[in-house]
């Protein structure tokens, strides 16, 4: 099965490609770990606040690379964050976007589930000077999280991974290690053979309430 | 041949907007606001309406299809507010555009929304006089522009310099205690009121100040202190005639300069677009002004002036038919997008 995956809840915009063997073998149903991925291509761009501008033609470059055209495309996985909002959003709406005109389905996985693998704490940044952060056990099983919080006050043990600015206010070392292709898959891994959930981003915090300069137009 | 079937995406501030067009034919309309949400703030909060517009996406796109009674395959072409308005707003709707546009393989439009709500007048009266004057009043914007070619040039003559029209009626309101939005509430006050009971002033009117800018800040504060004089002295307050002497002002000054560039321009058909194009007075001020100025007046009627899907996709339809190149692949949102930039 072809799966496209894209996650834009951190400062790397993550798109892959690749090949998920069928959940069923011969009419056997495998379990998410006898299944494998095989990455055929694949783009981490730094893109700051231009996730807008560099999906779609990321997209574009993974599939030409692959020689896959869009509608043979048989899934898409899309990272729900934690993130900043705007470009967490860029992302979602994209794969909602993309799963509507072509028809397949789209799974929603959290993006932390995807940095690292197995026994792990997983912080990336979340702004304001806070952490968005998950733990994990051997089998890579999210235990705690997603949470946001000061760094001094996230419930992270070793070894941590993610985003290493936060290594001195955390007061531990940390691995950097950024959201993968493979990652997001294998945390999708289990959801293929059930109806996908609705799209919704972990926001985690709720929206400044803060009404804006451009207002509604009044009449009507 | 049929004309093209254009989709259009309009995320820049609360509504989520999806309409179909093709040629100038109206096909669809479909609306998602957030508009309540944002009421017990006073104002369109950029998070709120940003969430609001990714729930209501994919459904408002179906609505609109299944409206038009058309499907996907059928859209030829796409288009989406790239600007101006809210930047977390607008990518929402640029990404979800973008996204459709290359999974059906068809051209993308990032379009201007104020050369959009012009545009949008042409599915109600066809075609365009080239060059006209618009006037468009909104929440968010107050701007009067020359158009002598919808497509490919629209040039500004002058805008707000402080608060938008809009701004200033959801302010009024607040000081006389009437609804958000400000609008529809002091329309229909002002009908019972005296629109000459108080003399508020009329911004940049004098001999010496920018001929075609607007500024309501100083007329927003003149009626705050009206009010409050009135409160401290112990006196009654008539709603109706402040709302009417105040929404007075505000037209007078819009259509006063509207028909002052049209006759500076040698122009003779107005266009007045945005949502405060719906105010009753502001419709019968103009029409009266254009008739004794030998302009021809033409007005959205009010569904189509607030912001909307169909407009954008009006404007994509006339740059698809202009020959105009497509965006680039990297098309972004531009919230303070100029209005000579009519689509990038
Ligand atoms: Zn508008």
């Amino acid at each position: 099965m072809l799966v496209l995956a894209l996650d834009t809840a951190t400062p790397t915009l993550v798109v892959g490609l690749a090949e998920v063997t069928s959940a069923r073998v011969d009419g056997a149903l495998l379990l998410p770990a006898q299944r494998t991925v095989e990455v055929r291509s694949e783009r981490a761009l730094p893109s700051g606040n231009r996730h807008a501008e560099l999906l779609t033609p990321a997209i574009r470059e993974v599939l030409a690379e692959a020689g896959v055209p869009m509608r043979r495309v048989e899934a898409f996985v899309v990272g729900l964050g934690p993130g900043p909002f705007t470009g967490l959003r860029v992302g979602v709406v994209t794969a909602a976007a993309l799963g509507d005109a072509i028809g397949t389905t789209v799974y929603g996985v959290c993006s932390l589930d995807a940095v690292g693998d197995g026994a792990r704490s997983v912080v990336t940044d979340a702004r304001r000077k806070e952490v968005h952060w998950a733990t994990y056990d051997e089998a890579g099983l999210r235990l705690s999280g997603p949470g946001v919080d000061r760094p001094e006050e996230a419930p992270v043990t070793d070894p941590v991974v993610g985003d290493v600015r936060f290594a001195e206010r955390l007061g531990r070392e940390v691995v950097a290690a950024e959201v993968t292709t493979t990652g997001l898959l294998r945390a999708a891994l289990p959801l293929f053979d059930r109806p996908p959930a609705p799209l919704e981003p972990l926001y985690l915090r709720r929206p400044d309430a803060v009404p804006s300069v451009t207002r509604k137009p009044v009449s009507q | 041949m049929s004309q093209p079937l254009v989709l259009g995406f309009e995320t820049s501030c609360d509504e989520t907007g999806i309409g179909l067009v093709r040629g100038q034919t109206l096909l669809s309309d479909a609306l998602a606001t957030s508009m309540a949400e944002h009421e017990r703030f006073g104002g369109v909060v950029p998070e709120i309406a940003s969430r609001a517009h990714l729930e209501a996406m994919v459904p408002t796109v179906h609505r609109s299809l299944a409206d038009a009674g058309v499907t996907l395959r059928d859209v030829d072409a796409i288009a989406v507010t790239a600007g101006p308005g809210l930047t977390g707003a607008l990518l929402v709707g640029v990404a979800a555009a973008k996204a459709y546009a290359l999974a059906l393989d068809v051209p993308l439009y990032g379009v201007n929304h104020l050369a959009a709500h012009v545009a949008v007048d042409e599915l109600e009266h066809g075609r365009l006089a080239e060059p006209s004057i618009a006037l468009l009043v909104s929440g968010g914007h107050s701007s009067l522009l020359l158009v002598p070619d919808l497509a490919q040039d629209v040039q500004e003559l002058g805008r707000t310099i402080d608060d938008a029209a809009g701004e200033a009626f959801d302010k009024v309101a607040r000081v006389l205690d009437l609804p958000f939005p400000g609008g529809p509430p002091i329309d229909r006050a002002a009908r019972e009121g005296d629109r000459a009971a108080i003399a508020f002033p009329r911004g940049l009117t004098g001999p010496r100040d920018a001929t075609y800018d607007f500024s309501f800040s100083g007329l927003k504060t003149a009626v705050a202190r009206w009010v409050e004089g009135r409160q401290r002295a112990g006196e009654p307050v008539s709603v109706a005639d402040v709302s009417a002497s105040f929404q007075e002002a505000v037209v007078d000054v819009l259509t006063a300069k509207a028909v002052r560039a049209c006759r500076d321009h040698g122009v003779d058909h107005l266009v007045i677009g945005g949502g405060v194009a719906a105010n009753s007075r502001l419709r019968a001020l103009a029409q009266e002004r254009c008739d004794a100025a030998g302009i021809v007046l033409r007005t959205p009627s009010p569904r189509l002036c607030t912001d909307n899907g169909a407009m954008v996709a009006a404007l994509g339809s006339r740059l698809v038919e202009a020959g105009v190149p497509a965006a680039p692949s990297d098309l972004g949102a531009d919230s303070s997008m100029p209005i000579d930039l009519i689509s990038r």
